[in-house]
């Protein structure tokens, strides 16, 4: 086990400075540097500028000055953000995507499993078709489709439902308010909502079928516990091993979520940077969400040779 | 055909099996296909989208770029009426945008792009993944080791992110979009056409190929690539859709496509934006992109079904 997860840290080293590399010569390959404005400064200040970012140095030693910062947890300074460093930045959006993403994927999971779960004890009747109308939906309308129309729908049109307003606030974090939250984790869960209701339905039609569930119907165990305890612990282990994906796809969902709903997250950071051309916010983006991946892909894949007996840590 | 009475029974028999059509995997297939009704309905949806948008300049009296301010976010009409300030000019089925430009007319011209991003970037992914696989699949051993552990690395790279910087870097270079899609979904279909080949390879008519004098190339391409094409053609169709996505996505954050051509995803962005006052500049161009989602989904379900059908 520990050795296991020794060889996977160590096997992410390189995968990380591919990304690192990629990331800082991306960069640099970007024509003209990210002081150049329209009105030229005189040549000293402008070289004084330049030094003081290091970025009258050669490539390479750049380079190992960026990788050396980055050891140290220190993304550099931000270009545009003037007086900010990309680690404040980040430590600034970070509670709120962590508190979104984190809000999305239970919800994603607790109603995917049990959507899955009634589409599979239906199998082939109207809720079963039901659900995966449903989740057919979910996988094949973009995020950045259902995102303004459910703001339209709930928040610009407001929709009153037997005398309940309920309306919900457009955008805006509100120190994280319940009403707030509610449509952006909407929003970012659905596509996930889908694809494990996919896949939760799938592997437990499968193990329904299995000879130890008959064998435990036929000790006349009540339904719900060879349901709960004997189906679904084998059926939703393909789900942990989706984890993996489910969270990149997030990653990728927030950045949509957060520019809608006008949410300070690290998404929002990181498209206003790409646009502004802050290279160095960007970069440091990047790389903080490969590290999460990366880090909560193995964290998946420890959780599932945990939960399986059957596949061991070589 | 009429036997002539002088051939002996044993070569009647072999005239008459030559009259036998057989049933190749493809015809079967076929037939599958054209029973399923969501993938036919789904064809005929996306063959008439895919024929409005070539058509598209000649379907409307507007040009996708011309600016109009005497029509500026107008509601939907389908008559023109002298009367309406709007529609004094002509109808605008989809309404208009905030400097006044048609969107019926943009929609379609969002659909030009968006499918022929879909559909070029999808054939760069299907040239280097099949071209990928297959070596890496046919020749095996160390080389086949390697060429896989680079995919591996490549999966784990968060790659959106890289078409990002690639787009901020590049500063919105239209081809270089339909490249950089490709090159990110190049790497499932590498991994399916691999894997196919490994089975493929050790078969008879392989080895009947290789006895026979042919040579890896010749092999690879006569024998391995033909018959990989089953799950490779399943997948194209599913990855279509991702790749309309990935280009809306960026569009959609201002990455993608610039003014005055237009995406779905551009479209759909600034319908975002304006939807409280013009909620048609939203509406028409997400329906357009999700009824062709999801027919592409449909026709991707029913060529599993049809091509694959143990698995249904």
């Amino acid at each position: 086990m520990l050795s296991y997860v020794t060889r996977r840290i160590v096997g992410a080293i390189p995968t990380m400075l591919i990304i690192i590399t990629l990331a800082f010569f991306m960069m640099r390959i970007a024509p003209g540097g990210p002081f150049d404005s329209n009105h030229r400064l005189p040549p000293e200040i402008q070289h004084n500028i330049e030094a003081a970012y290091n970025l009258d140095k050669p490539v390479y030693q750049q380079f190992l000055m960026y990788l050396d910062r980055l050891m140290h947890g220190d993304f550099g300074p931000s270009y545009k953000n003037k007086d900010f460093t990309v680690t404040q930045l980040i430590e600034d959006g970070l509670p709120v995507s962590a508190r979104l993403g984190l809000s999305a994927i239970t919800l994603a999971i607790l109603l995917g499993t049990a959507l899955g779960v009634i589409a599979a004890l239906n199998h082939n009747r109207p809720s079963d078709y039901g659900v995966m109308a449903i989740a057919m939906f979910g996988i094949t309308i973009p995020t950045f489709v259902t995102a303004p129309l459910l703001t339209l729908i709930f928040g610009v049109y407001g929709i009153t439902l037997f005398g309940f307003d309920l309306s919900l606030p457009v955008g805006g974090w509100n120190g994280g308010a319940m009403k707030n939250m509610i449509l952006p984790v909407t929003v970012l869960a659905l596509p996930q909502i889908a694809i494990i209701s996919r896949l939760v339905r799938g592997s437990m039609i499968e193990v329904l079928n299995s000879n130890y569930v008959r064998t435990a119907r036929a000790k006349g165990l009540p339904s719900h516990i060879v349901v709960v305890r004997h189906a679904l612990r084998a059926a939703i282990l393909p789900l942990v091993s989706y984890l993996g994906p489910a969270i990149a796809g997030l990653v990728t969902g927030s950045l949509i979520v957060e520019q809608i709903f006008g949410l300070p997250g690290i998404g929002r950071y990181f498209v206003q940077g790409a646009l502004d051309r802050d290279y160095t916010l960007v970069m440091g983006v990047v790389i903080f969400y490969a590290m999460i991946i990366l880090l909560l892909n193995l964290a998946a894949d420890i959780l599932y040779r945990i939960l399986d007996p059957r596949v061991r840590f070589d | 055909m009429v036997m002539p009475a002088t051939l002996s029974r044993n070569a009647q028999l072999i005239v008459r099996a030559q009259d036998i059509q057989g049933r190749s995997l493809w015809v079967d297939a076929r037939r599958r296909l054209l029973k399923n009704r969501a993938a036919v309905a789904s064809m005929i949806i996306l063959a008439v989208i895919a024929l409005l948008a070539v058509f598209a300049p000649w379907l409307s009296p507007y040009a996708y770029d011309t600016q109009d301010y005497s029509v500026i976010s107008c509601s939907p009409a389908w008559w023109p009426d002298p009367n309406v300030m709007c529609n004094a000019g002509g109808a605008h089925w989809f309404g208009t945008d905030s400097i006044g430009r048609d969107i019926f007319v943009r929609t379609l011209y969002g659909a030009r792009v968006s499918l022929a991003v879909g559909f070029v970037a999808t054939f760069v992914s299907l040239l280097i993944g099949i071209a990928y696989g297959a070596t890496a699949g046919f020749i095996g051993g160390k080389l086949d080791e390697l060429m896989m552990r680079v995919v591996d690395v490549l999966y784990s790279l968060p790659f959106i992110f890289f078409v990002i910087i690639l787009m901020v870097v590049f500063n919105r270079n239209f081809l270089l979009l339909f490249v950089a899609i490709g090159a990110v979904e190049w790497l499932t279909m590498a991994r399916i056409v691999r894997g196919q080949t490994l089975s493929i390879k050790q078969k008879e008519f392989i080895e009947a190929a290789r006895a026979s004098g042919a040579g890896t190339f010749d092999i690879i391409r006569r024998h391995i690539i033909p018959n990989v094409m089953g799950p490779v053609i399943v997948y194209v169709t599913l990855t279509i859709p991702a790749v309309i996505l990935a280009e809306s996505f960026l569009s959609f954050l201002g990455l993608g496509i610039q003014e005055p051509l237009t995406s779905w995803g551009v479209l759909i962005s600034e319908g975002a934006n304006q939807m409280e006052t013009a909620p048609w500049m939203l509406i028409f161009p997400a329906l357009f992109m999700s009824v062709t989602l999801f027919c592409l989904n449909f026709i991707g379900d029913g060529l599993r079904d049809a091509l694959d059908p143990k698995d249904r």
